[in-house]
């Protein structure tokens, strides 16, 4: 059965090291759904989310052919239990003086936030979950949406757990 | 301390990992390199075309037991090692691949002979630097022959630009102990998944070993005998496992998949336990073996943990290295016996014998089944048969005996043609102290795809015998045009100009021999292998003789 699965890696820095990864999803027929890279607390090493989905067998060898890259030097999966998996996203919403404020108050409703306002439109930045932004979206769709862009999920174990080396 | 230069670096790093040979080209991106052999021990031997100089690494790691060493330019040179990095790639076998780039500043602007072949190489590498910082060079020449050399085998490549070459670096010769953080292979199986492969062994009426290449990387050969002795249970091997098991073994049970023996795909389909040792199960192994029953357990030892499981479910896995893992194996009590298992396969292999006529019978010429049956008798028993890719492969492979030391080498994994020659050069640069019968096996298609390296065979007197099976065809692509579409539907398998192999030989001082009946070949073989330096026989097939 097909799902969704969030992984964490923890890379080498090194030249190249982004294209192995994205090459061996690529040739070996593994979709990617969002990968989001960012440096670490050290200098040397990169933090790397990356959302897949397939069946078990797939999403067993992608972290076992991830853990063969010479420069991957941890892979976990977060699961939704036990870590917070979150995206960024910025809506750009049609809005004029009838419609500003009824979505002002949908954004209020989500915790987002109003980043940018025009006579016809807003621009609306919004963090959360999965479930929480397609709710977003359902909530201001009438509105009609113009263009929006999406970090795709990253993450952290709970607890006191941390992926080291 | 006084700076060196880097290209001169390079070298002493190489020496510091016991290179002897580097087989290579040169071009402008590796000039500091060629300056630098000048005044080294190392031995550059300069092969024909790049597009050889892999297989010349791989034959020479795979005799040696070490890390073979190849050498192009940028541009076009890198990009003609891309198949035989693939080809090292598939089969594990371990190569340091170095290339030239173009000059730092100049990368991505599409310069002259510039080519991304750290990009192009990555889906066949095991790893791959490109060296941006001289400093850099001790390390990264370290880490290459570490990650090449342990674990699975692999190739990995490491692109210098030319400018890096030319830094003069400070440092000298730094950095000894490997320490990759990604990097950390497992060697020893887990207690666990041991006890329980013992008892799973233990509990087994029907047992097979199914041995794969990793065996022969891995230098596991005797404990895997010692561990099927003591256990009475047979052996099976892949095309990459020949060499594993004694073939003249009582315990030997042939080559399984659709290019192997038809006894061992039934003795294999028959088992209710299958030890696989260091084998992926590709498609080409298991094509024939589709009658698993539900309880046929899989006990699957490899040293890639991502092997397991990758093509077959596996009931017991063991990550580790097939020596440790067998030492573990056959120090717990296990002793069974399998009398009635080995019966029923002493029957399976009389209801299955070996079939050497040709089907249709076709042929009052050398039938290549016999050829190599009688080879066996009258080679030693440290020989080396290095087989092509196509008919001569599967004909050398199934009917040479690999015993004693001998040994079988081919591109089993990516099936490249023109492998033969130049690994078998390879392996020939590795025993120059030692002298020893290689043989080369390659048909006339095979032998014209790298048959420019007879001029290294001619320039170093190499002792290495090619056995040449001539039927002016393409004769695998053509069985298999036969066996898909019929008889007469043969296109683009005929090879339509007989070429005078005498002469080409003679052209090299190449000693020649021409046969077209088995006992003219048993009457020139003992001459040729008397014959000090190279020989080629030629060995006249009927192109209908298209069965393996």
């Amino acid at each position: 059965m097909e799902k969704k699965t969030c992984l964490s890696l923890l890379v080498e820095n090194n030249f190249g090291v982004l294209s192995r990864i994205s090459g061996l999803f690529a040739r070996r027929g593994y979709n990617i759904d969002s990968l989001t890279v960012g440096t670490t607390e050290n200098a040397e090493l990169s933090r790397i989310t990356i959302t897949v989905t397939g069946d078990d067998q797939i999403l067993t060898q992608i972290k076992k052919q991830l853990n063969k890259l010479i420069d991957v030097i941890t892979v976990i999966e977060l699961k939704p239990d036990d870590s917070i998996i979150r995206e960024l996203v910025f809506i750009k919403v049609k809005a004029d003086d009838t419609t500003r404020s009824q979505i002002v108050e949908i954004a209020n409703m989500f915790r987002a936030n109003i980043v940018d306002v025009s006579r016809e439109s807003l621009v609306i930045e919004i963090t959360g979950t999965r479930y929480k932004i397609e709710g977003f979206f359902e909530m201001v769709e009438p509105y009609g949406i113009l263009e929006f862009v999406r970090s795709g999920d990253t993450g952290l174990q709970r607890g006191g757990k941390i992926l080291s080396h | 301390m006084i700076p060196l230069l880097a290209s001169k670096l390079i070298l002493k790093c190489l020496e510091r990992e016991n290179v002897e040979f580097v087989f290579g080209y040169p071009g402008g991106a590796v000039l500091p390199l060629y300056e630098a052999f000048r005044t080294s021990p190392i031995k550059h031997i300069l092969v024909r075309n790049e597009q050889t100089a892999p297989h010349y690494a791989s034959g020479y790691a795979r005799e040696s037991g070490r890390v073979g060493v190849c050498l192009a330019t940028s541009g076009p040179g890198a990009t003609n090692l891309v198949t035989g990095i693939a080809t090292a790639y598939l089969d594990s076998i371990p190569i340091v691949a170095i290339t030239g780039q173009v000059d730092r500043a100049l990368i991505g602007t599409d310069a002259f002979q510039e080519a991304d072949i750290t990009g192009a190489t990555a889906p066949f590498t095991k790893h791959s630097y490109l060296v941006q910082n001289a400093a850099d060079i001790p390390r990264i020449i370290r880490e290459a022959f570490h990650i090449a050399s342990t674990g699975r085998p692999g190739p990995v490549l490491i692109d210098i630009p030319r400018d890096v070459q030319l830094e003069n670096v400070k440092t000298g010769l730094t950095y000894d102990k490997v320490d990759i953080m990604g990097y950390k292979p497992n060697l020893n199986g887990h207690s666990g998944q041991i006890k329980r492969a013992i008892k799973k062994i233990k509990e087994a009426e029907k047992p097979v070993i199914y041995a794969g290449g990793g065996v022969v990387l891995g230098n596991a050969q005797s404990e895997l005998l010692a561990f099927a002795e003591k256990n009475n249970i047979p052996v099976i091997t892949s095309l990459m496992g020949i060499g594993a098991f004694p073939e003249d073994h009582p315990l030997y049970c042939g080559i399984v998949g659709s290019h192997g023996y038809k006894y061992s795909n039934v003795v294999m389909n028959g088992a209710d336990l299958i030890i696989n040792i260091g084998a992926r199960m590709s498609n080409r192994a298991t094509s024939h073996l589709t009658k698993f029953e539900k309880d046929t357990d899989f006990v699957h030892i490899d040293i890639d943990p991502a092997e397991i499981g990758k093509n077959m479910e596996t009931s017991i896995p063991i990550v580790g290295d097939a020596k440790t893992v067998l030492s573990e194996l056959i120090q717990k009590d296990t002793i069974t016996d399998h009398a009635a298992w080995l019966a029923e396969i002493e029957t399976i292999r009389s209801e299955n014998p070996l079939v050497y006529d040709a089907d249709p019978p076709c042929s009052d010429l050398i039938n290549p089944k016999v050829l190599f049956k009688d080879m066996s008798e009258m080679t030693a028993d440290n020989t080396t048969v290095v087989g092509d890719v196509g008919l001569n492969q599967i004909w050398s492979a199934l009917y040479y005996r690999i015993i004693k030391n001998r040994r079988y080498y081919t591109s089993g994994g990516l099936g490249t043609m023109g492998y033969s020659i130049p690994a078998a050069c390879g392996a020939s640069f590795a025993t120059l102290d030692k002298p020893k019968e290689i043989f080369i096996v390659c048909g006339d298609g095979s032998f014209q795809m790298s048959m420019g390296e007879l001029g290294v065979i001619a320039e170093h007197q190499l002792n290495v015998n090619i056995i040449l099976i001539t039927n002016t065809k393409l004769g695998m692509v053509r069985q298999l045009q036969f066996d898909n579409y019929g008889k007469g539907h043969y296109s683009g398998t005929d090879i339509n100009f007989d070429i005078d192999f005498m002469k080409l030989a003679e052209a090299y001082g190449i000693k020649s021999y021409k046969v077209d009946k088995n006992a003219d070949f048993n009457k020139v073989l003992p001459e040729a292998i008397k014959h000090q330096g190279p020989t080629l026989i030629q060995c006249q097939v009927h192109p209908d003789f298209i069965r393996i």
